[in-house]
């Protein structure tokens, strides 16, 4: 018997569930929220592939494609500012970000 | 059987994502992420997206997860300091993340009987290509431009992740300076030598 498009639902629905937790529980680690957001983007993407399998539809992987390129993409990104954010103030607690506020 | 093997996948998954968010240790904590990141492999085996599959092994657990790690070493952060805050964040978002998923399951358990019409599929699936062959087939043609416009924002990526770390003081980074070009010479810049046959030249 094949798992149903119900078990990946409530899969993903977990996973996103547990991400998001992640980013109210280490609101001072950035590193923390940049995992927790790579694991709600993982959780999308297993809704994508789910939907994919249980229509028969090849969209839902190309849209998991892009989505995993973005999710790569802001990985970087997020990891370049994190890096110059510890150089010039020394640590990563989000709470002493103030320093762009116009 | 194949729910079985679905079973013991998504638990490892969901005991993944909680280590991910609950490791005191940030390189725990990423080896929890590529945890999760396999076990997600295996199950987009499971429904039949191999690429995809091979695509998170590869560009997740050898790039994304790998960087970081690299981020994670490299940095040296007092991370208990960082995890002062938890129990206090933590009964709200237990209670909006409860909130979210049971809603979230609700609407996925009444689902099946709502009418919802059949799709139109845009690409299905057909059965004498392979996954991968498949995609590549819709990606070069039918979605070319967004597959265009994703390699644009990779090299957008690219060079802002190098241009926000790079250091310009260290003296390996080369500048133009304009009055030095101006001023150039061919005096200093060239010089004529004769050189005679059988002896060559000190430079």
């Amino acid at each position: 018997m094949e798992p149903s498009l119900f078990h990946f639902q409530t899969l993903s629905a977990i996973v996103f569930t547990i991400g998001m937790l992640g980013i109210f529980m280490n609101r001072r680690n950035i590193i923390g929220i940049l995992m927790s957001i790579e694991l709600i983007l993982l959780a999308v993407n297993i809704n994508f592939v789910a939907f994919s399998g249980h229509f028969g539809d090849l969209g839902g992987q190309v849209m998991t494609l892009f989505v995993l390129t973005v999710a790569a993409a802001e990985a970087a990104i997020g990891l370049a500012i994190l890096v110059i954010y510890f150089r010039s103030r020394g640590t990563i607690a989000v709470d002493d970000a103030r320093q762009m506020q116009g | 059987m194949l729910t079985a093997v679905f079973y013991v996948f998504a638990s490892l998954l969901v005991l993944g994502a909680l280590g991910v968010i609950a490791a005191r240790n940030p390189v725990h904590a990423v080896l929890f992420l590529i945890f999760s990141f396999f076990n997600a492999a295996a199950l987009f085996l499971l429904t039949g997206a191999e690429f995809l599959a091979m695509l998170l092994v590869i560009v997740y657990v050898g790039a994304v997860a790998v960087l970081f790690l690299f981020v994670v070493m490299m940095l040296d952060v007092d991370f208990a300091a960082l995890k002062k805050g938890v129990s206090r964040n933590l009964p709200i978002g237990l209670a909006i993340g409860g909130l979210l998923l049971a809603e979230l399951v609700a609407i996925y358990s009444i689902w099946p009987q709502l009418s919802v019409p059949q799709p139109s599929l845009s690409d299905p699936v057909s059965g004498s290509m392979t996954n991968t062959e498949a995609l590549g087939h819709i990606l070069y043609d039918k979605y070319l431009l967004a597959f265009q416009g994703s390699g644009l924002i990779l090299l957008v990526a690219m060079i802002g992740a190098i241009v926000l770390t790079l250091r310009p003081k260290d003296g390996r980074v080369k500048r133009q300076n304009i009055a030095d070009q101006v001023a150039r010479r061919p005096s200093d810049a060239m010089e004529i030598i004769k050189v005679e046959s059988g002896k060559g030249v000190d430079i």
